[in-house]
């Protein structure tokens, strides 16, 4: 894991006199599970619209993909994915069209769509869905499907914002496991949870606290750090209440 | 008291609640524990005489849902799970606005907001649709207080809060149980189970169990092991494909395992781990939490 797929120096955000994003620094390696996490008004929101290429910082140097954030915002998009819980796939088209729909957004030829929808369906083992309206599928299968969908373009990044909330827990676990497969190829996931047990499956985590990372590191060194049993306990340690 | 006799609504072909029945007395912190579409927010709806049960009868401190609605309507305080509150009134206004509906006045009940609503008071000024996630949520429950009501019904108010908003949340939730208030909240979040008095686990319209958390997690009768080794992803794989595995899921920093029957040991799991060249493998008896025996109900 020595190819670094984000690099963010001194990363500054400001919103007027507001400071969202308060010199932010930090690497993310290829195919690593990179956990962001932080109280609600933390930044962490601030930083991953600029990670994605959709707002600019106020200053400081952003490579994401090898691309830099500033100059090169619309190869960075081709090159990551994105899915959250708010927004992920259409849910007035069938399963088969918003496929068809994201593939010609990242310019994914007819026939290799064809082929990776095949294995996409089966591998979650959806194939008698195809044609169904993802609005009436379960929530879990939409998970799963918004997921599949976000690196069907073979992104070098996916961005996870909030991706299991409302799920039951068996759900949320193979959701996981979707995860890990995507980091077994070589995929870098960038992603935000409120589950504090879900960060303990990351290699890496960060804590933000008033628009500044206050801690990044592995989570046994976290829990080692903040004397703490979990990271429960380390998160409460750092994540005072900005309110 | 709350209490619900064979309760089901279907909405078209999706049947939301069935047959539910249970009783929450009075001053109890009761939790309704359970994914979307458990039938949670279909049921306090009916409660809340918002929605008409198909079958079954429900009463609210000896009110009938259907009959009594205008009753009950006085004696309950509801925080629906989505953001309900006037967007383009100030803090204060809406405060006052539902101080008046229940025909009472902020100041004759402020005792009983004054610790959450010290916390939003510095903005009192401030339109409600300009409040962050945790403000609101502060806010939402002062309205839902101020008639100083018997009954309170939150429905989902911690989902998509952070651990420390979620935490503070719950510390005013025991505080207005002491003051006498009966309360009836849902989570998604198994963890917050251990913070209620009983508890309902609901999955898919039904009652899965309902018990105190501590019996719940007594009655989980399954030999459960924590196994952790250096690579976690092919320990998952590795569990899974062995024939005496029953369940094997991600917990925090371990996996929580169970055998195909209760005889299969520790160093059965050990052993065929270490065939599979794990390293730093730590394997041991654990004690199961809410979600362990959530995770049990929903296989059977």
């Amino acid at each position: 894991m020595n190819e670094k797929v984000i690099e963010v120096h001194n990363l500054v955000k400001k919103f007027g006199s507001f400071v969202a994003n308060d010199h932010l620094n930090f690497d993310v390696y290829k195919g690593e599970i990179f956990g962001f996490l932080g109280a609600n008004g933390a930044g962490k929101t601030t930083a991953m619209k600029i990670l994605c290429g959709l707002s600019a910082p106020t200053s400081g140097d952003v490579k994401v993909a090898g691309f830099d954030i500033y100059k090169e915002t619309e190869k960075v998009k081709r090159n990551i994915g994105y899915m959250s819980q708010k927004f992920s796939l259409y849910e007035d088209l069938t399963i088969a069209e918003n496929i068809r729909f994201f593939s010609g957004i990242y310019g994914i030829s007819p026939k290799d769509r064809k082929a990776k929808q095949e294995i996409l369906l089966k591998n979650l083992d959806i194939e008698s869905a195809k044609d169904s309206l993802v609005g009436s599928l379960p929530l879990g299968w939409k998970q799963k499907l918004a997921f599949s969908v976000a690196i069907f373009h073979d992104p070098k990044i996916v961005f996870l914002d909030e991706p299991t909330g409302g799920v039951d827990p068996i759900t949320r676990r193979k959701f996981w496991d979707l995860i890990y497969e995507a980091s077994d190829r070589g995929i870098t996931v960038f992603v935000t949870t409120h589950y504090m047990d879900e960060a303990e499956y990351c290699n890496r985590v960060s804590i933000m606290s008033e628009g500044r990372i206050e801690a990044l590191d592995t989570t046994e060194n976290l829990k080692k750090q903040y004397a703490a049993k979990n990271m429960d306990e380390v998160f409460l340690k750092i994540a005072r209440n900005t309110e | 008291m709350i209490s619900i006799q064979h309760i089901s609504k279907s909405y078209k072909d999706v049947q939301a609640v069935r047959d539910i029945s249970f009783e929450v007395q009075k001053g109890e912190l009761f939790g309704l524990i359970g994914p979307d579409g458990a039938g949670k927010t279909t049921l306090m709806r009916i409660l809340m005489t918002l929605l008409i049960q198909d079958e079954g009868k429900a009463t609210m401190n000896g009110f009938d849902v259907i009959k009594d609605y205008k009753k009950i309507r006085n004696i309950v305080g509801y925080m629906p799970g989505r953001f309900s509150l006037y967007q383009d009134l100030t803090v204060e206004e809406n405060l006052n606005f539902f101080a008046t509906v229940f025909k009472t006045t902020v100041s004759e009940n402020y005792d009983l907001i004054r610790d959450i609503y010290i916390q939003i008071e510095p903005f009192k000024n401030r339109l409600a649709g300009k409040l962050s996630g945790g403000m609101k949520q502060k806010l939402a429950l002062s309205c839902a207080l101020i008639h100083k009501p018997e009954i309170l019904v939150l429905d989902e108010p911690t989902t998509g809060v952070d651990a420390v908003s979620r935490k503070e949340f719950w510390e005013m939730l025991k505080k207005l149980q002491e003051k006498g208030i009966t309360i009836l909240v849902s989570t998604p979040y198994m963890d917050e189970a251990t913070l209620c008095n009983r508890v309902a686990l609901m999955q898919k319209g039904k009652v899965l169990n309902i018990d105190t958390p501590r019996k719940l997690v007594e009655n989980y009768s399954r030999k459960l092991y924590a196994i952790k080794s250096k690579e976690m992803h092919r320990l998952i794989l590795d569990l899974r494909s062995y024939d005496k595995t029953d369940t094997a899921y991600a917990f925090g920093e371990y996996l929580h395992v169970t055998g195909k029957n209760d005889e299969v040991e520790a160093s059965e799991f050990e052993n065929f781990l270490l065939k599979k060249n794990h390293t730093k493998l730590q394997v041991f008896d654990n004690e199961p939490g809410i979600e362990d025996v959530f995770m049990d109900l929903m296989q059977e």
